[in-house]
């Protein structure tokens, strides 16, 4: 099994030639796309940690009806084909869309814009969140939040110093493995945003169209998508505040 | 003083407890697993709200389900110490203790000073920078106290204070617990399921069974007059109800309904109780030598060290009427007491207290 993950990785690797790689960074659509992918996938990611935070902490510890329909409705773009998504956010946001005239009115405009990137991979990527958030809040002793509010914690209070603190390591995996599908995102990107280089045109989608005239800058950018997301992930679990484990016990 | 006057059902399960506690005093309500001890604290705390009734602390409504008034727990002065302690594990004991201060919104400066004071107060000082992952079940027990009391609430909680320590610390933090809680300027409510804990903290007992108050009142009045087999069991006593079934010289035989025994007759018809003390109860295992006319055949159902942690048993016998036996050790292994076993127990009719 792991060979089978790790062979195609290393077949990239051994296709790919420093020299070329370095060559290729002076590329200005090489460099947008790299610019684009980092800044809209941690864009993303603070979006949904910012709103996902709050949503998974309800799921929680919150009993509502249609609970389990809120559920399954976070959960589904996890299952869906990302282009029918994108396709789905046209209906819902394109200029004749459902909620896009209401955009429009208000001189927004999200198909085809770098904005529209973003909402794409909020819209891919925030299940890969919310479910370990919810799991992580689901987990904290109850009790120490009932012993909290009768310390005279305020929910609010408790929140914060308590459920966040030890639902951290979950919250941070969960932030970590939204930030790296959000960048990869490919599919509701190219069908919402389009493939504009310099606006929309992400690395995944620079990928692609490099690999119909220029095998060796599809590698290039392969190689720096990869060496990005491994960024990534090391970036969000080394953050100061975010990525400690709690603290150890003496 | 705390009045309590609350009705809480959880399904089949009805909780009814009317019962006030004075200031500075300790009650320990006693009962067996599910006869609602926890149900009550939660109410007391706000994290259940009762059916019917009211709650009043010296004159303020925590809870009155007439008037609509439902004190959330932040907003009562209550100091909770669950069973298991729930000490915030990603905080130091100093932080644990500050904690509620800091919930108050006290300075951290002031939080800091005042929680360093009171675990000094407790005798944890040099655990302050301590996690709570490191602590033994007794420091815990007292950084959870600390954490309880840095409030100065009006009310202390105490849920089953002695159960999750064990045998060896159960006994030193019994009486440290009992020294503190006479010490403590509030009104304290612990619950407990164990007879020695009841009797060595609370200075007034309450007894839940199934949900009901059966007893309460002050220890010595529940030790003389228990009111219910199970408080007599309880508190180690053999309590039997009935009427007179014959009299012969100066002795009453008194028809329990499961079995006669003799008691001094005071002349007297109708219904009493009868209490025999279970270290009056001795055990034979030969019918020979005993000129008691109390005397019965039965099997060992079960020995229970008593207390926990001492060298006396208490010997459960199925006798008929069934009889709970207290002796030492040493005495049960000299007769080669255990479970199963058939002995003769017998104690002097002389030695009945009745009351009616």
């Amino acid at each position: 099994m792991l060979a089978f993950l790790l062979l195609p990785l290393l077949a990239l690797l051994l296709r790919a030639s420093p020299r070329r790689l370095l060559e290729r960074l002076d590329d200005p659509v090489v460099l947008d796309a790299l610019r684009l992918s980092l800044f809209t996938s941690l864009a993303a990611t603070g979006i949904v940690v910012l709103l996902g935070t709050p949503l998974a902490w309800l799921l929680a510890t919150r009993r509502f009806p249609a609970k389990r329909a809120v559920e399954t409705l976070i959960d589904l773009p996890m299952v869906l084909p990302p282009t029918v998504a994108g396709l789905a956010l046209l209906f819902a946001f394109g200029r004749m869309g459902l909620a896009g005239r209401t955009l429009d009115a208000f001189g927004l405009s999200l198909p085809f814009t770098t904005l529209g990137v973003i909402a794409a991979q909020v819209f891919m990527a925030a299940p890969f969140f919310v479910a370990p958030a919810r799991a992580g809040f689901a987990a904290v002793d109850p009790r120490l939040l009932e012993v909290a509010a009768t310390l005279r914690a305020s929910e609010g209070y408790a929140f914060r110093r308590v459920a966040l603190p030890l639902a951290r390591p979950a919250l941070v995996a969960g932030a970590a493995m939204c930030a790296a599908r959000a960048l990869g995102e490919f599919g509701a990107t190219i069908t919402f945003a389009g493939n504009l280089p310099g606006v929309t045109q992400t690395m995944p989608l620079g990928v692609y169209v490099a690999l119909q005239s220029d095998l060796d800058a599809a590698i290039a950018l392969a190689l720096l998508l990869l060496l990005a997301s491994f960024g990534l992930l090391l970036a969000l679990r080394a953050a100061p505040g975010l990525g400690h484990l709690p603290r150890a016990r003496d | 003083m705390l009045a309590i006057d609350v009705t809480r059902r959880l399904g089949a399960f009805v909780l009814e407890a009317a019962l006030d506690v004075p200031e500075r005093s300790t009650v320990a309500v006693a009962g067996e697993s599910g006869a609602g001890k926890t149900t009550l604290l939660r109410l007391l705390a706000g994290l259940d709200r009762p059916d019917r009734g009211s709650i009043v602390l010296d004159g303020a409504t925590w809870f009155d389900a007439a008037s609509g008034v439902a004190c959330p727990p932040e907003a009562r002065s209550i100091g909770w110490v669950p069973q298991d302690h729930a000490l915030f594990p990603h905080l130091s004991v100093l932080e644990n203790v500050a904690f509620g201060l800091r919930a108050a919104g006290r300075p951290a400066a002031e939080a800091r000073r005042r929680a360093a004071a009171t675990l000094e107060r407790l005798g944890i000082a040099d655990l302050a920078g301590r996690g709570p992952g490191s602590l033994s079940g007794g420091q815990q027990q007292r950084a959870a106290l600390a954490r309880a009391l840095v409030l100065e609430p009006r009310l202390l909680l105490l849920d089953e204070p002695l159960a999750a320590l064990d045998v060896q610390t159960r006994r030193s933090v019994r009486g440290e617990l009992r020294r503190l809680l006479g010490t403590l300027p509030c009104a304290t409510l612990l619950v407990t399921h164990d007879a020695v804990d009841a009797l060595a903290l609370g200075n007034r007992i309450a007894v839940l069974e199934a949900g009901r108050l059966t007893q309460y009142g002050e220890r010595d009045e529940l030790l003389a007059r228990p009111r219910s087999a199970y408080v007599a069991e309880f508190l180690g006593v053999n309590l039997f109800r009935g009427a007179v079934a014959r009299r012969e010289s100066g002795v009453a035989w008194l028809d329990t309904g499961a079995g006669e025994i003799a008691v001094p007759d005071d002349g007297l018809p109708g219904e009493r109780f009868a209490l025999v003390d279970a270290r009056e109860v001795t055990l034979a295992r030969d019918p020979s030598g005993t000129s008691a006319r109390n005397a019965f055949h039965g099997a060992i159902v079960e020995l229970i060290p008593e207390p926990p942690d001492g060298q006396r048993l208490r010997v459960a016998l199925a006798t008929r009427p069934r009889l709970v036996a207290e002796i030492t050790r040493a005495a049960a292994h000299g007769l080669g007491l255990a479970p199963g076993v058939e002995v003769w127990a017998s104690f002097k009719a002389t030695g009945v207290r009745t009351f009616r």
